[in-house]
């Protein structure tokens, strides 16, 4: 079958979007965007073909029900275990190879024993990360082995009395070795099948024989995925080893991409990492008009990040806590440097943290205010995107300033919408060819 | 009963804090066909305005609590803060009554502004109000002389009623009382710093931005004979003469601030409009030529205006230290400010040559934190005792 | 404008006369006391050569330094150390670079150290910062100063009352002070000669200008412009080397489009032209090759810009130097230069230009030292899309700070907007989208 990619390099993380001829997107995938943007376009590249597969699993058993939706959660838990036990053991393989550093010489084989035993705990462990409702911070990889790694290594360390710092040296080289490789068909194959079983089994009246699921699960497998045209566009794609006509702006892509999954939409405001934009599309989905932040990053999701820093809570728990707020503290500066200042000048004053917070997600959607007005203002439907779509304290805020200055506008916020630069994209790529 | 300093500052607060202008929109209801005419920093002849019957309102930007939100579209992260206000005020039709707005030759960011108004709103009366950088009669003098000449027939023309010559000259009485009454608060903050709060004395003059002048000139008369009399301590503060300023406005927690960390403020060059004319201008005559001579060699200077002579650059603000008795200079100018920016290396280098020493710092008229300001003036306090002691 | 980016093109006749010109003056200024030259500084927009050269003055255009600077990227060395000495990081770069330059010895493109002014002609024309500037340098120099005041078009239109002022400054405090700096009596005689040699050079300068509405364009008129622009709004307006520079230019043109050919780029022909652009703003010079090859190597040309404007403007409503009305005709040039024009008739300028020469749209170069080109250019960019219909761009640098110059923020611009006037183009048609 033919199909279309869009990948989306962001400074933080890469998404990818797969659609078939008829436009329907079959997956997506994401991934941290690494130091290496070759091999995260890749992997993420590989996480949508494997999503695909799963909806094309789906389409072969060509049946509905609850039972059948239990089946594809199930399937794609144990999808992610098998990946997770996959990667695992190459991380296992990969840091022997690092114990022949001269170094280490003394401590070769008490270190290779605990570095063993870490793996085996965590792979004990896995099980457990990946049960039905576990809640995991992160899907990727390296941040689940990396904070396991940290909690198990170093009581391993203590009863091994080797040194913890090596241990850790060993882990940090054989992390980057084990993220940079991108996984084959068959790898991805062998661990689907293999999900498959552990799922069949867990879910209970399923009316699927487990030889239907199976064949289906193979038929879906044996579907030659031709990527007939792939765009890149996003922060990295610049970087990335496309020739010239399969690289689309950000903006063009994030304006299509939201026309796609809201076609009334007029006008998106993306707040990303490192900038802000304002784009107005027309009806077909095409920028008329764009304006991003000025070569100042005040106001971006780098902002938030820097905050969060700043007052040493996650970036997640920003708008949690901005939503507690009895009252909005003034904050001035969006610039980033002084924002810092400010907090801290602000709590000496004895303001509470909520408030203060709040105080600066008005601020960032004030920035993001202008940034629309000077694009030429909010039109209906309005479409907000990017990771501060996420964040609830900064969306209330959106919210209401947009019902102050532009009346009543429909706003649409995609619980998805990471991936709007990538649908674009992938849209894109599917013009090129089918029109 | 005569009012109190509490009194009289309290409505000077509500004035100050009311970007809505409702004094103003009130006096121009009172009676049909009343005009307004907006105008921003440095200076514009206020005196033809009142004689046209129309009243002279001092635009300053949104101040430091309004919200920026279309301002920001209209002005690039590298401009300063106080046009984007301005717009802000306009767009958020707080300046709707206002029936002309006038421009002064300040700086290129306030000269585009005006074509941004001329832009935007059409159906209004737009000047930009050009003034003379050369200071001979027959040359400057005759260029401004016309230029007012022309402002006065826009004028006449929006109201439709003749300006005599008479009229503008009992204006100008008008506002030389005015005048003579700000020089008066000067001199008793000068004199008894102490009895005179900057920021008080900052409101009071604000006060004069908003209220016809007749009105202003009673209430620095009240404020006077109020502040005489009442009794405030005296705290060991040093002097020290307030620079860049005169156009975007500081928050008013800084001029607070200052005062707090120990500087009592014997001068400035806020809101200079009100000081600009340094003599009485004459009653009698051709009250445009008076005017004309007045400006050309009469008034104020400040880093909008050209000095001819390079010998005399900078001295008058020397000439300021010494006559306020002043012991340093703050020089506190708005972030991007090209005519403050541009002229303080040669002002700093004239009071280096003098012995006068200075600090200098930044704001915007929105700026939330004070308390580098308070660290800065607080050290430079502290720093002045030493030496005037150690001397 | 620069005889260094210059010497890296193709070489044609005019350039190659271009940098003879600007080395000969560059060695007359360095050799001016050796040859008993008195010198004059002033600057572009507003810029009295034909003044000048009527008291044998050469003429010093500091601008020109701090251009040159930094295109040698050696301007934010000399940013730096002025601001270490109490110049506020907000302001003119071009001040800052010219102040560093001084205390780094004054050294001109050839080596040699700049003589110190014998007088500062400030003509106060379209921005606040040069009357500052002077000022500064003044400070420095204690040389006799004499301004002229330019007073603003603020209506659209030159007032008797501006004439008059200009030409009464010009008699009374100009020409007798450059009368005195230089000792020689004015001739107003030899200022109608210098006159008429302007009108001849300008008129070839619009021809080549408005050769821009050839598809393909012969000409980029922003990149290629700067250099076009060169004689006429610097020490050779006036001149018979400038009336010859235009003519060997203008002959060259004639031949590209004879021959069908697009503009010469630092990296040969430019091959296909692909968009057509207006832009407003003066060029970033620290980057000027990669900002230019942003360009070409997406086929865009520049057909008009306003930067080419700013020593004079000669294609808009025809203004010609004029001998008859000597004096009112350099009032009347300095009243008209670009930044000295009101944002209304700029803004009818740039739509006047993407109309006339068939554009696809407007870029706006931003720079964050000159407020008077840049504050309320995002109301222009606003009006102009309005009037024409066609998509504008802002991108954001800065003139000789390599700091304000971030490469990938620039291109990431540049390349939407290049692919949205694509997109556009093809017209809604092809909207695939769900």
């Amino acid at each position: 079958m033919k199909t279309f990619i869009g990948i989306d390099l962001g400074s933080t993380t890469t998404k990818a979007v797969l659609m078939d001829e008829n436009r329907e997107i079959l997956g997506k995938g994401i991934t941290n965007s690494r130091s290496n943007y070759d091999v995260a376009a890749e992997v993420t590249k590989q996480e949508a073909k494997v999503g695909a597969r799963f909806s094309l699993f789906r389409k072969q058993l060509g049946e509905d029900g609850d039972d059948i939706d239990h089946l594809l959660e199930d399937l794609e838990r144990n999808f992610r275990l098998e990946q997770f036990l996959t990667e695992l053991a190459d991380l296992r393989e990969t840091s022997s190879g690092f114990l022949d550093n001269p170094r280490f010489a003394d401590q070769k084989k008490a270190l290779g024993e605990a570095l063993d035993e870490v793996f085996r705990r965590i792979g004990e462990e896995a099980i457990e990360i990946y049960a039905p409702g576990a809640e995991r911070k992160s899907d990727f990889f390296r941040d689940i082995a990396g904070s396991r790694f940290m909690n198990i290594g170093e009581a391993v360390a203590k009863e091994a009395s080797v040194e913890f710092d090596h241990m850790l040296n060993v882990y940090d080289k054989s992390i980057i070795d084990v993220e940079n490789r991108i996984p084959d068909d068959s790898t991805v194959s062998r661990q689907l099948m293999a999900a498959l079983h552990r799922a069949i089994a867990a879910v209970d009246d399923l009316h699927v024989s487990e030889k239907d699921a199976e064949t289906a699960l193979r038929k879906a497998l044996d579907i030659e995925m031709e990527e007939t045209y792939l765009v890149g566009t996003g922060y990295g794609r610049v970087r990335l080893p496309f020739p010239k006509e399969h690289i689309r702006s950000e903006i063009l892509c994030h304006g299509l991409g939201a026309h796609v999954m809201y076609p009334e939409t007029r006008t998106v405001l993306d707040i990303g990492g490192q900038d802000t934009k304002g784009i107005q599309v027309d009806p077909a989905g095409i920028v008329e008009n764009f304006q991003m932040n000025d070569r100042c990053a005040a106001g971006c999701g780098r902002y938030l990040g820097y905050i969060a820093d700043e007052m040493n809570v996650g970036l997640h728990e920003l708008g949690p806590m901005a939503m507690k707020a009895t009252k909005t503290t003034r904050i001035n500066s969006t610039c980033t440097v002084f924002a810092g200042a400010e907090l801290r000048d602000r709590l000496a004053l004895g303001e509470r943290r909520e408030d203060i917070l709040a105080g600066l997600h008005r601020a960032i959607i004030l920035r993001a205010m202008s940034i629309l007005s000077r694009a030429g203002g909010v039109k209906d439907q309005f479409t907000f995107t990017g990771g501060v779509a996420k964040n609830e304290a900064a969306t209330k805020e959106l919210r209401k300033l947009v019902q102050e200055n532009y009346g009543d506008v429909t706003i649409n916020i995609n619980p998805e919408s990471i991936y709007t630069g990538a649908l674009g994209g992938a849209t894109f790529a599917h013009r090129a060819v089918m029109n | 009963m005569a009012k109190t300093v509490q009194e009289i500052t309290d409505r000077c607060q509500v004035l100050f804090d009311d970007i809505d202008f409702t004094e103003s929109r009130k006096w121009k209801e009172a009676e049909p066909g009343r005009k307004v005419i907006g105008y921003m920093p440095v200076y514009v002849p206020r005196e033809i305005i009142h004689a046209a019957g129309m009243l002279p309102l001092g635009i300053l930007g949104g101040g430091a609590d309004m919200e920026v939100i279309h301002g920001d579209a209209y002005y690039q992260s590298y401009i300063c803060r106080i046009p984007r206000s301005t717009i802000e005020l306009a767009v958020t039709k707080r300046l709707d009554f206002v029936d002309g707005m006038l421009f002064p030759s300040i700086c290129d960011v306030i000269r585009n502004l005006s074509g941004i108004w001329q832009m935007m709103f059409k159906d209004k009366y737009v000047r930009y109000f050009d003034v003379p950088q050369n200071f001979k009669d027959g040359i400057g003098g005759t260029f401004y002389a016309n230029e007012m000449r022309e402002f006065r027939e826009g004028l006449e023309r929006l109201s439709g009623r003749k300006i005599t010559d008479e009229a503008i000259n009992n204006s100008i009485a008008v506002f030389n009382e005015n005048r003579r009454m700000v020089n008066e608060v000067y001199d008793f903050r000068s004199e008894t710093p102490w009895k005179a709060p900057s920021w008080e004395v900052y409101l009071l003059m604000r006060a004069g931005m908003v209220l016809p002048v007749e009105e202003h000139t009673q209430m620095m008369q009240d404020y006077l004979d109020a502040a005489k009399a009442e009794d405030r301590p005296l705290r060991d503060n040093c002097r020290i003469v307030l620079n860049g300023s005169f156009c975007e406005q500081p928050p008013l927690n800084m001029v607070k601030s200052i005062e707090m960390a120990g500087c009592y403020v014997v001068d400035d060059d806020f809101m200079l409009v009100n000081r600009w004319l340094l003599e009485d201008v004459p009653t009698s005559g051709d009250p445009i030529a008076n005017l004309a001579t007045a400006f050309i060699h009469h008034s104020e200077d400040t880093a909008a205006k050209y000095e001819p002579d390079g010998e005399k650059k900078g001295r008058w603000l020397v000439q300021k230290v010494k006559d306020r008795r002043a012991e340093g200079v703050i020089f506190a100018a708005p972030s991007f400010c090209d005519p403050a920016l541009l002229d303080r290396p040669m002002l700093a280098g004239r009071l280096k040559e003098a012995g006068v020493p200075y600090i200098s710092f930044k704001y915007a008229e929105n700026s939330g934190q004070m308390q580098p300001i308070r660290e800065q003036a607080g050290t430079f306090a502290d720093s002045i005792k030493l030496w005037s002691e150690a001397s | 404008m620069s005889a260094e980016a210059k010497s890296e093109v193709i070489k044609e006749p005019s350039m190659l006369k271009q940098k003879e010109m600007i080395a000969n003056n560059y060695d007359k200024l360095t050799s001016a006391h050796e040859l008993g030259i008195k010198t004059a500084s002033t600057f572009v927009p507003g810029n009295l050569n034909e003044l000048i050269m009527c008291f044998d003055m050469a003429n010093n255009l500091p601008e020109i330094n701090a251009i040159q600077n930094g295109m040698r990227k050696k301007s934010g060395g000399m940013i730096m150390d002025a601001e270490r000495s109490g110049h506020s990081e907000d302001v003119c770069t071009y001040v800052k670079a010219d102040i560093g330059m001084m205390s780094k010895g004054n050294i001109a493109p050839n080596g040699k150290p700049m003589p110190a002014p014998d007088v500062l002609l400030l003509s106060y024309t379209g921005c606040f910062t040069f009357m500052k500037w002077f000022e500064l340098l003044r400070e420095e120099y204690k040389c006799p100063t004499t301004m002229l005041h330019v007073p603003y078009e603020a209506d659209g239109k030159i007032t008797p009352n501006m004439r008059d002022y200009v030409v009464k400054q010009l008699k009374e405090e100009v020409i007798p002070t450059l009368e005195q700096a230089s000792g020689v009596k004015f001739d107003i005689d030899r200022l109608r000669e210098y006159l008429r040699n302007s009108a001849k050079a300008e008129d070839d300068l619009v021809w080549v200008l408005e050769s821009a509405k050839n598809k393909p364009s012969p000409v980029d008129c922003y990149f290629g412009g700067v250099y076009y622009i060169g004689p006429i709004f610097t020490a050779f307006r006036g001149t018979e080397d400038a009336i010859e520079y235009y003519q060997l230019l203008r002959k060259e043109v004639e031949e590209r489009i004879a021959a069908g050919k697009g503009p010469i780029t630092p990296e040969g022909e430019m091959k296909e032209e692909k968009y057509r652009l207006v832009v407003e703003g003066p060029p970033n010079w620290t980057s000027f090759r990669d900002f230019w090859k942003m360009f070409y190597d997406e086929g865009a040309v520049v057909v008009s810009s306003s930067y080419t404007k700013v020593g004079g403007v000669y294609d808009y409503d025809g203004f010609r130097h004029d001998p008859d009305n000597p004096l009112e005709s350099l009032a009347d040039y300095c009243l008209g230069c670009y930044t000295n024009r009101n944002l209304p008739t700029r803004v009818d300028m740039l739509a006047r230009y993407i109309e006339e020469y068939e554009a696809d749209g407007l870029l706006i170069n931003s720079i964050k030292s000159c407020n008077s080109f840049s504050a309320g250019q995002l109301m222009m960019m606003r009006e102009v899309e309005e009037r024409t219909g066609k998509p504008a761009a802002f991108i954001e640098t800065d003139l000789v700070d390599p700091r304000y110059f971030s490469a990938a923020n620039v291109k990431n611009r540049l390349e939407s907007y290049f692919q949205m006037v694509d997109q556009k183009r093809k017209g809604g048609g092809s909207a695939a989208a769900a």
